[in-house]
């Protein structure tokens, strides 16, 4: 019970923290001293017993909500999201008004210098296609919530695959899938429920580099994210919160 | 304060914002729960106190200027933890940290082992340790941070979590192969 280094260096041993010839040091030393042998021993039983204890703990899903509602107070939402959603529907007939309209927020636009990572269509673009989906029959080609029913239907009717996954269990049920045309391409959508409302996802290839989810803009009561991940160029649309959005969107990146 | 800058709180935080918190610092929710269950050691209490510190990191996330989310958030959890405590159980805080490490008769794996199979013991054993010894183990054992995260976390300075483990897991073992105070009366 003399020995120093049983209640020093031993412990940076263990955890890894001594650099190379503090490490080599202690290692010579241990050859020697049955001291620190034993009580080496007996630090990485404890350790064992401490990440086998099942001891951690995970946040409980209501503390989990309870914690987004309170986010969501301390967000402030713009302008033109607490414009009623009638007001909405009546300028939505209209492309061309709603193109008009300058749409919030995505650092850049406007200016001369395109941001890479813009997405590849406008907000007004998005959100029709989004409000069109929504018309009785229009929402999917393909209704299923089955992945394995989902993805072969893409097949042939695009040249590429996009990724089709289910997250029931996350509380993102998918619903089927649809093809559309936005900005003159044809894309691959995804639809997904939560709650009583409806997500797209749209999908198309791209040879841009990987980017973070982001919020490109919020708009007239709808939210939706942006991002490029291997390859495929997503923009998801909703009027779910921006933190319903946002996990789908997790999601479907990882 | 050391460590990250707080920054300065503000009233209401842009969605970009929002986006920005969800990608980094909610991921490590789990993280900042289980520092909290274990530093209060009541579950409703953890819950509260979580959900504070969750809503004061959002409002200091201006001042995140990048770098470990994980222990920008944990330092902000542990120190409302230490507030609630000071203002609720006040004793629980008045322990000892400085304590010489006095020779012990040697634990056995073993012994250790058996102890330690039984989860309802190990986590009783976890709690008797004063608060100050319980964070640096879990912080280290449970969430497999860095001694610079510790030290980040605890405000202790990165020469000391070394030693501060050291006599953490000595007490940690010593409760856990000595008989709890009740039974050992009982015995005599
Ligand atoms: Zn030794
Ligand atoms: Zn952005």
């Amino acid at each position: 019970m003399s020995c120093d280094y049983t209640h020093t260096a031993l412990h940076g041993y263990l955890d890894g923290e001594l650099d190379a010839s503090r490490s080599e040091e202690f290692e010579r030393h241990l050859e020697g001293c049955r001291e620190c042998a034993k009580a080496l021993e007996t630090e990485e039983s404890l350790r064992s017993i401490l990440q086998r204890s099942g001891l951690c703990e995970s946040a409980p899903h209501s503390l989990r909500k309870k914690i987004r509602a309170e986010l969501d107070a301390a967000t402030s939402v713009p302008i033109a999201q607490r414009i009623p959603l009638w007001r909405w529907a009546a300028v939505a007939a209209s492309i061309v008004l709603v193109a008009a309209i300058s749409w919030y927020a995505w650092p850049g636009s406007g200016s001369g210098t395109r941001n890479p990572a813009a997405p590849p269509f406008t907000a007004a673009e998005l959100i029709d296609a989004h409000i069109r989906s929504l018309q009785p029959g229009h929402l999917t080609d393909v209704a299923s919530t089955d992945q394995h029913t989902v993805k072969p239907w893409f097949n042939g009717k695009l040249d590429f695959a996009p990724p089709v996954k289910d997250f029931a269990e996350d509380g993102f049920p998918l619903v089927g899938g649809r093809l559309d045309v936005l900005g003159g391409r044809n894309v691959a959508v995804l639809i997904y429920a939560r709650r009583k409302h409806f997500i797209n996802v749209f999908v198309l290839p791209t040879k841009e580099p990987d980017t973070p989810i982001h919020p490109p803009g919020l708009r007239q009561g709808y939210q939706w994210l942006h991002w490029r991940h291997q390859g495929m160029e997503y923009c998801a649309v909703s009027d779910v919160s921006v933190a319903d959005l946002h996990e789908l969107a997790q999601l479907i990146y990882q | 304060m050391s460590g990250f800058d707080q920054g300065r709180g503000s009233d209401l935080l842009d969605v970009h914002e929002r986006a920005r918190f969800e990608q980094l610092v909610l991921p490590h929710l789990d993280a900042a729960f289980n520092l909290a269950r274990w530093l209060l050691r009541r579950r409703e209490d953890s819950e509260d106190v979580t959900q504070e510190a969750m809503l004061r990191a959002y409002r200091f996330f201006r001042g995140f200027h990048g770098g470990d989310a994980r222990a920008w958030l944990l330092q902000i959890v542990r120190n409302t933890c230490y507030t609630w405590l000071e203002k609720n159980r006040p004793v629980e805080l008045m322990s000892e940290f400085d304590e010489e490490l006095h020779p012990q008769p040697s634990v056995s794996p073993e012994s250790l082992a058996i102890a330690g199979d039984n989860r309802e013991r190990l986590g009783r054993a976890l709690e008797t340790l004063p608060p100050r010894f319980r964070e640096v183990l879990v912080l280290r054992e449970l969430e497999g941070c860095s001694y610079k995260e510790i030290a980040t976390i605890t405000a202790i300075p990165i020469g000391t979590v070394m030693s501060a483990l050291a006599r953490a897991r000595q007490r940690l073992q010593r409760a856990l192969t000595q008989p709890p105070v009740e039974e050992a009366r009982r015995e005599l």
